[in-house]
């Protein structure tokens, strides 16, 4: 295949190959996390709250990893503060607060006058990722896989019964934004491949289809980093092959295989399910 | 028997400036079973919430043992409402009974071999062995419950804290349960329950704690049930009680 020529010919390729591969890993892995605690619409604002970090930081010359945690991390801290001091909802509260930083950002960035650069933190562009990003984002996921290694015990019992952790001393407010902190990383670390927009389907999409497919949470957390793997892979070929977005036609992989899953998944798939309605109705006539 | 497991003092608890616990100050002896009624919107498991610091209190001093309750968090199970747990997190019902042994794990420690017979045993203990391999949300209602007092049981504590654990439990299970609990009170343990259910209270608890915002009344059973103290708990809700067949 021509793909596999190219990936094997050219360096540009093999760095996008092994950072969107990097990308799908972790995303798939700290999605299951935000899935399962109701988190999908955090995910979406915490990836679009890294913007103004991200200009900032390319204002001031420094690694644009540093301004874009120290954002998503403040946006976390406001958007929990507006919903526990007021009447206002938790969702209501994201919304304000991840809308108002991504505006912000836009703002810097068209003062900075590189609408380029702009375009390209929105949507990706992984063929055109340079070492040291690759670099960046194989060191943020390894950080990320070791913290979720390290603290899987702290991250189950907060993520299915908080309650109950609370009680026997765990610091559930700090594992919260522990949490947060790690979602803001992936972002970083997924700028150049998907672009800030579509993170959020890095995020939650692979995880969703692993939900489907089994009941136990670290084979989720596998199939979920397997199936980020994948799209990104699939996504990649597309991308180079007929020359299209690379955070587009990674987002359709992933959202082609939930579909798949979706409809063919042998435990909640809506075939399988639908099937065994009729054979059971089928035996009681 | 008669060692303090819990001592309150002046437990003041607010939503947004609306008093739902007011000036609550009870001790509870070791090996207690203790049952936490009152209408509905009394403060039930806002109360019970507050003993643990699960949400802020505006003034009140807790102490378990005898100490903070930092101290002694790992000596205190709680098992909370059916209705807070996602039934469909995927987890199957051994391992959520293993995550009683957490709190006694260290950090970065994994459950081993040890630690899965400790929860095959306990959930052995509420009858519920043959569904290790189950996901949680694929159990009725009485059979998650005992799941969760598995948990509790996993965990070794010596005080007990259940939140509702009757609704929408069927009669087995529920007699398993109280007799788990009632177990524990003879092992020297300490059990608080918050109950709905005026009509069984007398069977299940040695001690009521009858609550309208205020304490209205603490005591045995036969103290707290004389129809005075219950008709200042429950004001206008006096007919239905009768309807329930309490003797007051």
């Amino acid at each position: 295949m021509a793909f596999i020529d190219a990936v094997m010919q050219y360096s540009f390729l093999q760095k996008a190959l092994l950072t969107s591969m990097m990308v799908g890993i972790i995303c798939g892995v700290i999605g299951c996390f935000i899935i399962l605690r109701g988190m999908a619409l955090m995910g979406d604002a915490i990836s679009h709250a890294v913007l103004p970090g991200v200009a900032i930081s390319y204002m001031l010359g420094i690694n644009f990893f540093f301004g874009a945690v120290f954002s998503g991390v403040i946006t976390a801290v406001a958007i929990g503060f507006v919903s526990q001091n007021s009447r206002i909802k938790h969702d209501t509260s994201i919304g304000i607060m991840f809308t108002a930083a991504f505006a912000s950002g836009i703002i810097i960035i068209t003062m900075l006058k590189s609408s380029t650069d702009l375009y390209h933190i929105l949507f990706g562009n992984v063929l055109a990722v340079r070492s040291s990003d690759m670099w960046i984002t194989l060191a943020i996921g390894l950080i990320v896989l070791a913290a979720v290694y390290l603290f899987y015990k702290e991250l189950l019992v907060t993520s299915f019964d908080e309650t109950m952790g609370a009680a026997y001393g765990l610091p559930v407010r700090i594992i919260h934004y522990f949490l947060m902190t790690l979602l803001t990383m992936v972002t970083v670390a997924s700028l150049q491949t998907v672009g800030i927009i579509l993170v959020v389907a890095m995020l939650i999409t692979p995880a969703a289809s692993a939900y489907l497919l089994t009941d136990r949470l670290w084979l989720m957390i596998f199939l979920a980093a397997g199936i980020g793997v994948i799209s990104s892979v699939v996504g990649l070929y597309f991308s180079f092959t007929y020359n299209l977005a690379s955070g587009a036609t990674i987002v359709m992989a992933a959202t082609a295989i939930f579909a798949l899953v979706f409809l063919l998944s042998p435990k909640h798939g809506l075939i399988l399910k639908a099937l065994k309605v009729k054979k059971r109705r089928a035996s009681l006539v | 028997m008669k060692e303090p497991a819990i001592s309150i003092n002046d437990l003041h608890v607010s939503y947004y400036g609306n008093e739902a616990v007011k000036g609550v100050s009870l001790t509870v002896n070791r090996g207690c079973l203790v049952g936490i009624i009152g209408p509905n919107g009394a403060g039930k498991s806002t109360f019970l919430k507050a003993m643990l610091n699960l949400i802020p209190r505006d003034k009140g001093e807790v102490k378990v043992f005898g100490k903070t309750l930092k101290e002694v968090r790992k000596k205190i199970a709680y098992v909370p409402q059916r209705n807070n747990i996602d039934w469909d997190f995927p987890i199957t019902v051994l391992d959520a009974v293993l995550i009683g042994t957490y709190p006694h794990l260290k950090l970065f420690r994994r459950p081993k071999k040890k630690e899965k017979e400790w929860a095959m045993e306990c959930l052995q203990r509420v009858g519920m062995q043959d569904f290790s391999k189950r996901q949680i949300g694929e159990l009725s209602g009485g059979q998650q419950q005992r799941v969760f007092l598995a948990r509790a049981l996993a965990q070794q504590a010596d005080l007990f804290f259940l939140d509702e654990p009757f609704v929408g439990v069927d009669i087995s299970s529920e007699e398993t349960i109280i007799n788990i609990l009632k177990e524990l009170c003879l092992q020297g343990k300490t059990v608080i329950v918050v109950h709905h259910d005026l009509s069984k209270a007398s069977d299940y608890f040695h001690q009521l704690i009858l609550l309208n915002k205020e304490l209205i009344s603490f005591g045995t059973v036969d103290e707290v049930f004389k129809q005075d103290v219950i008709e200042k708990a429950y004001k206008g809700q006096f007919a239905f009680i009768n309807e329930m067949g309490v003797s007051v």
